[in-house]
């Protein structure tokens, strides 16, 4: 398999790994995050810096990345997770931002707005594949808990869940800690697939795109999360030929797909053997 | 000692004094309504019950210890269910789901085996599956398990609210006007079964009501509440011929 498209696939994976994150907390549990970004970055310079200046191991620095991102999570849900929907979603998008800054301003440690060079490329398919199937595997287990059903009870009736013994807020704070668990490993593994890091790569733009993964696929599927982080990010590859066009029709796309299919492609309609035999044999009816 | 108890509860909202200096006590196992026309603060005595507001003023027990105060999924852990008005179902669960969610604490495993297949939660999910179909069977809604639950009729949907509530094993239940929005035959179905309900569940209840056709049949002690104020209290006929009652119901009349 040529270079590059190993490269594509490890970008799916990546991304996967954040979208499956946003879809567990802003799909299932319905807590929209517009700063998924910012987790990423946290992710990714901790593990970066330490791989670059204390020779840390790679899979060590992953996991710090991780434990610094959850920590994150823990310190900026507590305040927020109590605000009410739109209020939530406004202040993840204020989190993002003040990590851009912070990363910007902090030179000393993260090379500021020039960023990280020089970050060994450690990230390889196998390693990303094994990842993000293993948290696939997690978080599809999780959805089909007891926890998992809370968590899409609060979603649907904060209320009514509170009032038959769901602890919302504890809910909310663990489903956090997963996405942000989640993102701070896709920082870490896209820190050393792409060799070096800088805060643009970080912007509310990319927070956007993993947004519109999980709404594009499906805000209540993570078969639809899987096959949208597939397809939206090899489609900007794939159309690389039609140069600035891409974006265009990237964008058309979506449009297109959520005025045809409101809640997404796959809506809530998960690939499971029982579901496929359903599929088929009400096909042959 | 009382089941519930509630002493001089008052709330207000702004200038407004939605329930005034109300108290109240439930014996273990008894069928208690509170009536009053709308806006009466009959909800508004719910919301206090169960933490989705605090109190103004005043205390309430609960199997002798204080809950005043305490947050709503605290409240329900420690025995008080409820169904809402405008019912509020989980919409987008089956209605094997709605009532499954709410088992959930009589599986124990944790969150990280939410994360891992492990014995102990397959067998407790078994359980709760096997809870779940207990109790669809005794409300008659096995039938319909797999329906999205938006999908039922508005009478199914009520019944499924209080299946919901029945699901956390409650020692006292509330009903918050159970017979709205229906006709008079879902309306007589709907008392055979709370009182089927009362007696093989053990429970305790507490319903509220703005038809007093309802309760009559029902309940053994009813409070009417108008203005937030405790009007009169008594068995359905003390209540049904009290003057002040009457007054508040149907008015006085014009001179």
């Amino acid at each position: 398999m040529s270079q590059y498209y190993v490269g594509i696939l490890i970008l799916i994976c990546i991304n996967l790994l954040a979208v499956l994150g946003l879809s567990l907390m802003t799909g299932f549990t319905g807590l929209f995050n517009f700063g998924q970004a910012g987790f990423l970055a946290v992710g990714a310079y901790t593990a970066a810096i330490l791989t670059t200046q204390y020779k840390v191991p790679f899979v060590l620095a992953l996991f710090a990345g991780m434990i610094v991102s959850i920590l994150t999570s823990f310190f900026i849900g507590y305040p927020t997770l109590r605000l009410k929907g739109d209020y939530f979603a406004i202040a993840t998008l204020g989190f993002s931002e003040v990590v851009r800054l912070l990363v910007e301003n902090l030179e000393k440690i993260t090379g500021g707005s020039r960023g990280i060079p020089r970050i060994q490329t450690y990230t390889s398919l196998p390693f990303a594949l094994g990842a993000s199937a293993i948290a696939l595997w997690l978080v599809a287990n999780y959805v089909r808990s007891r926890h998992g059903r809370s968590c899409v009870a609060i979603r649907e009736d904060e209320l009514a869940a509170e009032s038959i013994g769901i602890d919302s807020f504890r809910y909310k704070q663990v489903v956090f800690a997963i996405n942000a668990a989640l993102g701070g490993l896709s920082g870490g593994l896209l820190a050393h697939y792409v060799g070096f890091i800088q805060p643009s790569m970080f912007s509310i733009i990319k927070s956007t795109e993993l947004i519109v993964m999980v709404i594009f696929g499906g805000m209540h599927s993570l078969t639809g999360a899987v096959f949208s982080a597939v397809m939206l990010t090899s489609l900007p590859e794939l159309l690389r030929t039609a140069q600035a066009w891409r974006l265009v029709a990237y964008g058309v796309l979506v449009v297109l797909i959520m005025v045809a299919r409101p809640e997404g492609l796959m809506g809530s309609w998960e690939l499971t053997p029982a579901n496929v035999k359903a599929l088929f044999s009400r096909k042959g009816e | 000692m009382p089941l519930l108890e509630i002493k001089n509860l008052t709330k207000d909202f702004g200038g407004v004094r939605a329930v005034d200096n109300f108290s109240h006590r439930l014996e273990k196992g008894g069928l208690y309504a509170i009536i009053g026309p709308n806006g009466a603060g009959k909800t508004t005595i719910f919301n206090l019950i169960t933490g989705i507001y605090n109190p103004t003023r005043g205390q309430i027990f609960f199997e002798g210890d204080e809950i005043t105060g305490r947050i709503t999924h605290q409240i329900a852990q420690k025995g008080i269910a409820r169904t809402f008005q405008n019912i509020r179902l989980f919409s987008d669960f089956s209605v094997r789901d709605n009532v499954r969610t709410a088992c959930h604490r009589y599986a124990r495993y944790s969150i990280w085996e939410g994360l891992l297949p492990t014995p102990r939660r397959k067998r407790e999910e078994k359980d709760l599956a096997e809870r779940t179909s207990r109790l669809l069977e005794l409300v008659d809604l096995s039938k319909r398990a797999d329906e999205l639950s938006k999908n039922l009729p508005y009478g199914h949907q009520r019944r499924l609210e209080i299946a919901r509530a029945l699901a956390q094993e409650p020692k006292l239940l509330l009903l918050d006007e159970p017979a709205a929005g229906m006709n008079p035959d879902e309306t007589v179905d709907l008392m055979a079964f709370i009182k089927q309900i009362h007696k093989t569940f053990d429970l305790t209840i507490l319903l509220i009501e703005h038809h007093m056709e309802v309760v009559m049949g029902l309940a053994d002690d009813i409070v009417v509440i108008d203005f937030g104020r405790t009007i009169a209290q008594g068995t359905p006929d003390e209540v049904q011929s009290n003057p002040t009652v009457i007054e508040a119901y149907l008015g006085t009349e014009e001179v």
